[in-house]
């Protein structure tokens, strides 16, 4: 199928499906809730006042727009394409999440639910849920795989002082989906009350659409920052993909504009060919996990196999059924950093802008060190620079041999 | 006709619900599945629901994701779920055995391959969890061809426009999932089942049965009233724990219970019967 002849804009179709990804699959409890859900919202897309109540909280509480920042010094060491980066690093709480909470938090409230619940992998999305329910005074349970609840702890004793209750979750491998997995079980049994916000662009629909819709800012925002410093588009997009949500809200804006080219960076851990990563595009088969179906990491008999990766938010056996169905028809190029190519991006950032980046965004970074050198000094690169390290101190302390 | 149908005929020709025991294959050791399938058998259970396990089961509390646990640690497949049913096949042919499970372990070996095997092996109905009806079209087509029924859950929160789905696509029986929960939740309100399943019978024509809640012998007999089968799995699964060291142990706890549960059934109705 030649790219032109597709209508981004139409997918999902009614029921959620991107081409043969994405879809409804879910215990029958949730069918109901997922679609009075999937009608809330698309009432409230249709609705002025909502869509003016999350733009003026972007404005006021996030801190939006979000610079777009030429990465000079950067640029002149890579000798390549200019580099700017997209700074989300710069919302409240210090990451994208906060974009995606903003919205469905607004939604809870519509939809007149009391408790929201959500999970977490590196515990931005957990303190951007806990910080959302804060603010409007919902409760808050935020489910976190035990082995993140110790990488991640300044992250936790931030959901704690924000008031939310945070669980940590021992059953399978302890991560990400394991939280998940926990949380579905959480709002299968309080369905009444609770409002489930998932983290990303993963999930049964209208999940997937619904998360890419309040992200899609950073992409709107990018290009018209893009044309107005430049006076035209991108030639490249990068960001950093585990479930994928930063990298959909950069690319939706520019899926139309062929010439763009877009790059997905998923975790390559201790390399694709060790086994321990978390590249399901790269290195996975489709298959359901989570409400959808998508590119999965799964052994011969269909059980999900653990996935390594030296950052939380990345660690995660699934992607977006969108970033797969973008996969297969040629639009998005997925490619894979290592722990150690992420950790080269992290150093670069932080010593030529000052910028300390997440792990999860150093992936992008590090592949925008490789594909800058490849390009033209008067072509762009935009990285999106989805979250900032503050969080990762405690990663990066032992990996470097400093104590505190 | 398939084992499922006509095991329901003969129970409602005799005024009995079926009572349906649930364990996880390979839990919590392989070769105990098939000596434990006809335990049931000889306690009480009119059909077996055996659960193939998954790494992901978020429809499953604590126990069953337990007993999952205790499966994959043995590397159970889907393939050695097919050998203990043929296993069980050899000197049962009459007990109907449906497989409970996720859809990403039939998703890779192909619709069509597993309703094949799972036919060869003497599976009767397949119910998958995470396969609501609006995905579940061209499944259930590949699975009826291979005549095998398909099992459908409906739960206290599927409005009626989603039941016709159900009753157009499922086979076999409908399994009522009597809480909003996880397995293994806390015990139900039977009177509200009672008055739930009356509903149900305006859109659904093929038995109901119940599960979700049932914990005990009193509670299998209240709900096999209105019910047609009672599905118990939990209190069974936990049983099969606490007692996975010593299978003999294991065999006496399970098959009291089962009998248990059988003759408070049998007792409801024989009264209800009479009356």
């Amino acid at each position: 199928m030649p790219i032109a002849a597709v209508d981004y804009a139409s997918f999902p179709d009614a029921h959620g499906h991107f081409g043969i990804y994405g879809g409804i699959f879910a215990p029958e409890t949730l069918m109901a809730p997922l679609e009075d859900l999937a009608n809330a919202y698309a009432e409230a897309k249709m609705d002025a006042a909502f869509q003016a109540e999350i733009d003026k909280d972007f404005q006021d509480y996030v801190g939006r727009p979000s610079p777009l920042y030429l990465a000079e010094r950067m640029t002149r060491e890579l000798g390549g394409a200019k580099v700017y980066l997209k700074r989300e690093d710069l919302n409240h709480t210090g990451a994208h999440k906060i974009n995606n909470t903003i919205g469905q938090a607004l939604l809870a409230k519509r939809l007149g639910k009391t408790r929201i619940i959500a999970e977490t992998g590196a515990g931005q999305h957990g303190v951007a849920s806990a910080t959302v329910a804060a603010r409007l005074g919902l409760e808050c349970v935020v489910y976190m795989g035990a082995d993140d609840v110790v990488r991640q702890a300044p992250n936790v004793m931030r959901m704690k002082m924000l008031g939310a209750t945070v669980v940590p979750v021992t059953s399978g491998t302890r991560t990400l989906k394991d939280a998940l997995n926990e949380a579905m079980r959480d709002w299968v049994t309080n369905v009444d009350n609770t409002f489930y916000i998932i983290g990303t662009v993963a999930g049964p629909h209208p999940y997937p659409m619904m998360v890419r819709d309040f992200q899609a800012v950073i992409g709107r925002e990018a290009r018209e920052q893009c044309l107005a410093k430049e006076g035209r588009l991108p030639d490249a997009l990068v960001a950093c993909v585990g479930g994928g949500s930063n990298a959909i809200g950069l690319f939706h804006p520019f899926l139309a504009d062929e010439a763009v080219k877009i790059y997905g960076v998923e975790a390559g851990g201790e390399g694709i060919e060790s086994g321990h990563h978390a590249a399901p595009l790269c290195a996975g088969r489709p298959g359901v996990l989570h409400g959808n179906r998508t590119y999965l990491m799964q052994d011969d008999n269909g059980q999900i196999i653990g996935t390594h990766s030296i950052s939380a938010g990345l660690d995660y056996p699934g992607v977006g059924p969108e970033h797969s169905w973008l996969k297969d028809i040629g639009r998005a190029q997925y490619v894979s950093i290592t722990d150690n190519e992420a950790l080269d991006g992290f150093r670069m950032l932080t010593r030529t802008e000052g910028i300390i980046p997440a792990l999860e965004s150093s992936h992008a970074l590090a592949y925008a060190m490789k594909l800058a050198p490849s390009m033209h000094k008067d072509e762009i690169i935009i990285v999106n620079l989805s979250g900032r390290g503050d969080k990762d101190m405690n990663t990066i302390a032992r990996i470097e041999g400093y104590e505190f | 006709m398939n084992r499922i149908a006509s095991r329901f005929s003969e129970l409602r020709a005799a005024n009995r619900s079926a009572l349906i025991p649930y364990i996880t294959a390979g839990d919590p050791v392989p070769a105990a599945t098939v000596d434990l399938m006809h335990l049931l058998v000889s306690k009480g259970a009119d059909l077996i629901e055996i659960g193939v396990p998954f790494s992901d089961p978020m429809a499953d509390g604590p126990v069953i994701q337990r007993a999952t646990e205790r499966a994959l640690a043995h590397n159970v497949s889907m393939h050695d779920v097919f050998g203990m049913v043929r296993a069980f096949r050899a000197t049962d042919s009459s007990t109907p055995v449906i497989l409970m499970g996720y859809l990403n372990p039939v998703e890779i070996l192909g619709y069509a391959e597993f309703a094949r095997e799972a036919a060869a092996a003497g599976v009767d109905g397949v119910l998958t969890v995470d396969l609501p009806p609006e995905e579940a079209e061209d499944y259930a087509e590949i699975l009826q061809v291979a005549g095998l029924e398909r099992i459908f859950l409906v739960s206290p929160t599927t409005p009626n426009r989603r039941l016709q789905a159900v009753a157009r696509l499922g086979s076999g029986f409908v399994y009522y999932v009597s809480l909003k929960g996880v397995t293994g939740a806390n015990s139900l309100d039977t009177d509200d089942v009672a008055r739930h399943i009356e509903d149900l019978r305006q859109f659904i024509s093929i038995p109901l049965g119940v599960g979700f809640g049932i914990r005990d012998a009193h509670t299998a007999g209240l709900v096999s009233k209105v019910a047609d089968a009672v599905v118990v799995g939990s209190v069974i699964v936990h049983l099969i724990e606490q007692h996975q060291h010593d299978l003999p142990a294991m065999h006496q706890a399970v098959g009291a219970l089962v009998a248990e549960m059988r003759a408070a059934m049998d007792a409801v109705q024989i009264a209800g019967g009479a009356a």
